[in-house]
């Protein structure tokens, strides 16, 4: 039996890219372009895609990043204002168990000749924690992300 | 999210040596004893168990001595399974949005603005 818990929790990114908030904007809109770094970036396996990039469309992927586990997500956009914003709803399910459902916030403010990009994710993150396969890549990628800080901060001392 | 930042510091200070980081990495997967977290590692078995005392010091492990084996695991305290999945689908994003920049630097040419 999982036992079940819920976690609130609420993440914020920021990058800046040097490219006009359009060009930005159309890395989300184009599916080609959405393909190149997001769906196909982490080189998982896909076996099921779908995009329809417009307010009420939907998102849908089936992963599997080590050829075992199942990610499944659907995301929906709930509001998109060109160039400016654009704001989904996603849930993620990890072989057949919801382990998250989370609003996502992508806001592009023009800086100069930059973009200025937000991402702010706040999510309810289920019993997903539980399943010991992605622990153990959270867990993972954690310290190695912790340690890429570390060789960072060894770098500008 | 619980407020770890003071025990920071400490964490950052044990994860900065190789030796401790792969300690970590082979806990992930679960507790292990002093044999086996030395196996791999190429150092006397002392040394090992320095590692394993900043190690537990700075919060991130903690062991116990049943019979004449000694088990080290994770300290779920330090670092709960929660947060290093939130973390985790943080640093997913992160890596995303990176591949993004690089796909603006590769398709500069490509269009007009």
């Amino acid at each position: 039996m999982t036992e079940r818990s819920v976690v609130h929790a609420t993440f914020v990114i920021n990058r800046t890219y040097d490219a006009s908030p359009a060009r930005v904007f159309k890395a989300f809109s184009n599916s080609e372009a959405r393909d190149r770094w997001f769906v196909r970036s982490e080189n998982w396996p896909v076996a099921e895609y779908t995009y329809d990039f417009r307010v009420g469309g939907k998102e849908h992927g089936r992963f599997s990043p080590d050829g075992k586990m199942t990610i499944l997500n659907e995301t929906t956009y709930w509001d998109i204002v060109p160039d400016q914003r654009i704001i989904t709803a996603y849930a993620m399910d990890i072989d057949g168990n919801r382990i998250s459902v989370s609003v996502a916030t992508i806001e592009f403010k023009v800086a100069g000749k930059q973009t200025h990009l937000t991402y702010t994710e706040q999510g309810a993150f289920l019993d997903g924690f539980d399943f010991p396969a992605q622990r153990e890549q959270g867990c993972r990628e954690l310290y190695e992300r912790l340690a890429e800080e570390l060789e960072r901060e060894g770098a500008d001392a | 999210m619980p407020n770890h930042q003071p025990s920071l510091d400490l964490m950052f200070q044990a994860l900065a040596d190789p030796s401790r980081r792969l300690i970590v990495e082979r806990l992930c997967a679960g507790p292990a004893s002093v044999s086996e977290l030395a196996q791999p590692l190429a150092m006397s078995l002392p040394s090992v168990m320095q590692h394993l005392q900043l190690l537990e010091g700075s919060g991130l492990i903690r062991s116990e001595k049943v019979g004449r084996v000694r088990t080290c695991r994770l300290e779920p305290e330090a670092l709960s399974a929660a947060e290093t999945w939130i973390n985790e689908r943080r640093v997913m994003m992160e890596r995303k949005l990176d591949r993004l920049g690089e796909y603006l630097r590769a398709t500069a040419g490509d269009e007009e603005d």
